[in-house]
């Protein structure tokens, strides 16, 4: 009896001591996030490049999307819109005159949409513009999501269709806008 | 046997305890108004850059929209920070000689990405989502302030949990409508108390569950 009044604060203290031990920091945890560095790999990032000759098991998919212009609809053409908006307006103005901001401050001009050659070109052609980029305008692989291109793609036909007029009185504009 | 104390010493002994009655009490004051203050919670600091990039000039004066360069922050927890090709999409062609950007150049060149400094972060015990609140009425200006009146990105709000908890207790007093999400001016309307629960309904937010330990702690 007189053992166990001993020994129980005595174990209490050394388990609580022990505890104590095992403090961490739970405010930097030994995680990495999406912005860690990491001496062990390249480049001192968390973030790892893939190995050469790796394909992610939506590359297909993403691929076939690119290949496959979704059908139009004002849904599509509202995202197009949008999407527009943030990554082309800068140097292509809100109309596609070429005439954005950063045009303006000095940026080599891009053609209007409504050049001759443009308005005769596929839509796809704007999706591989967008994809693989053209002269001094970089990719926007990275950027903006195969299905975005399509509808960007819509949009900036919407924009020509409205700019030449045609848009009223072209009897089938949906095949227009899907050429 | 001579007096060890003087009659002086009994005013010095009432100051005395009058010190020790008010010390906790001020000590406390001192350490809340410490806890409170910018010093703590970094209100307004500014953080070192590898480049002097300017809110203020890109997305204010050129208008150019968050999404360009915070590609993630609609449809993932963190809003990404632009990698160098962005910058080089148009610094490639414009301001190619300033100094200011010779770091841009050079990430690009020996192909080692800019080391941004974190200006808000959260400590790791925190879950944080981004897409959760930017696509369901809550804009960037709410936490972040107007960005785009900043020369150099300085933290606007203390983001500790009360911070948190303030809103997740009262979400309608703060929600927007879409198109306002992306408003760094954006105020609330006069009538936002009822505009507030009409956009609660709009987004589906059952708003009771905001304040559970678990959403921010997982
Ligand atoms: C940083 C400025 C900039 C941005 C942003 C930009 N472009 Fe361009 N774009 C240009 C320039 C400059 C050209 C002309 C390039 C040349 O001829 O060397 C061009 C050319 C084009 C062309 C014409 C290609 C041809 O056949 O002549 C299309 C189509 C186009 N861009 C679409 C887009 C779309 C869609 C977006 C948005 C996803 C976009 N651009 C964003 C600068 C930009
Ligand atoms: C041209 C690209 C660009 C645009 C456009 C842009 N940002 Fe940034 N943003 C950056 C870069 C680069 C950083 C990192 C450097 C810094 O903190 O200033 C950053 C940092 C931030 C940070 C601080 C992140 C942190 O905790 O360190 C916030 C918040 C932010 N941006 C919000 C916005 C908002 C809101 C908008 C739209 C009004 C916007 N940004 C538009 C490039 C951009
Ligand atoms: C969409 C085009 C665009 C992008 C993307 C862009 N910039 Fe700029 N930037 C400009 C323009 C245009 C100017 C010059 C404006 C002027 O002439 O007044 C400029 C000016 C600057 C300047 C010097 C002027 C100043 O006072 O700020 C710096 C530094 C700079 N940018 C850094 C960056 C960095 C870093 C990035 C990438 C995170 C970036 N920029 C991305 C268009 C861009
Ligand atoms: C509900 C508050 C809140 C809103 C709304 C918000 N942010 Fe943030 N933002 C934060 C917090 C908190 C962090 C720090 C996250 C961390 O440390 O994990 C952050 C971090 C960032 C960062 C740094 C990178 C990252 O993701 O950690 C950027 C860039 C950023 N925000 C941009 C934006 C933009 C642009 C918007 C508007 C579309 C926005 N934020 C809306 C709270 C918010
Ligand atoms: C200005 C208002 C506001 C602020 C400030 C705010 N939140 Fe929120 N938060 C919301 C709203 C509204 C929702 C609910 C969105 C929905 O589900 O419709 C939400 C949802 C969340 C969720 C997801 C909840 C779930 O389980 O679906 C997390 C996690 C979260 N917030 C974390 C935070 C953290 C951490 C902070 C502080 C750094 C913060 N929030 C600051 C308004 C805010
Ligand atoms: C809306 C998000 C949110 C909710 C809900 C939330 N917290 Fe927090 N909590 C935070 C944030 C953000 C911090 C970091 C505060 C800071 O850095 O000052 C934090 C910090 C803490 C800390 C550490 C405090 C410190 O200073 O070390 C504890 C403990 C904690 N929370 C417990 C809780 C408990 C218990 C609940 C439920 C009653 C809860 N939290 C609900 C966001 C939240």
């Amino acid at each position: 009896m007189r053992r166990a009044i001993i020994l129980r604060p005595a174990a209490a203290v050394l388990v609580a001591s022990a505890l104590a031990g095992c403090r961490e920091d739970m405010e930097v945890q030994p995680k990495l996030t999406a912005y860690s560095s990491a001496a062990a790999f390249d480049q001192n990032m968390a973030a790892r490049q893939p190995p050469t000759g790796t394909l992610d098991r939506e590359a297909l998919e993403r691929e076939a999307a690119l290949g496959r212009p979704p059908a139009p609809s004002e849904a599509l053409i509202r995202r197009g819109a949008e999407r527009y908006k943030i990554a082309c307006t800068p140097c292509h103005g809100e109309a596609g005159l070429g005439d954005g901001i950063v045009v303006q401050r000095g940026f080599p001009q891009p053609p209007a949409f409504t050049e001759p050659r443009l308005l005769a070109a596929d839509a796809s052609h704007v999706v591989d513009v967008i994809t693989h980029g053209w002269g001094v305008m970089y990719p926007y692989e990275n950027r903006v999501a195969p299905a975005d291109r399509w509808a960007i793609a819509l949009y900036v036909r919407a924009l020509q269709l409205a700019q030449t007029g045609k848009d009223a009185a072209d009897p089938a504009p949906a095949q227009a806008v899907q050429r | 046997m001579a007096q060890v104390f003087r009659e002086r010493a009994n005013l010095f002994m009432r100051l005395g305890l009058l010190g020790l009655a008010i010390l906790p009490g001020s000590l406390g004051l001192l350490g809340f108004s410490y806890y409170r203050s910018s010093a703590y919670t970094g209100v307004g600091r500014y953080v070192e850059q590898p480049v002097p990039f300017s809110h203020r000039h890109h997305a204010g004066e050129l208008g150019i929209d968050c999404r360009y360069c915070h590609t993630g922050v609609e449809k993932a927890a963190f809003a990404d920070l632009p990698p160098t090709e962005t910058c080089m999409t148009c610094h490639s062609q414009i301001w190619t000689n300033a100094a200011m950007l010779a770091p841009v150049r050079k990430s690009l060149a020996d192909n080692r990405p800019l080391r941004w400094q974190r200006v808000t972060s959260l400590p790791d015990y925190v879950y944080f989502d981004h897409s959760v609140h930017v696509s369901n009425g809550v804009g960037c200006s709410s936490c972040h302030g107007d960005v785009a009146a900043m020369p150099l990105m300085a933290k606007a709000e203390p983001m500790t949990m009360g911070w948190c908890l303030d809103c997740h207790r009262d979400p309608a007093a703060k929600l927007r409508p879409e198109e306002a999400i992306f408003d760094m001016r954006w105020q609330p309307p006069a009538d936002q108390p009822a505009k507030g629960r009409a956009l609660l309904a709009h987004y589906g937010t059952r708003a009771e569950h905001l304040t559970d330990c678990s959403v921010c702690h997982r």
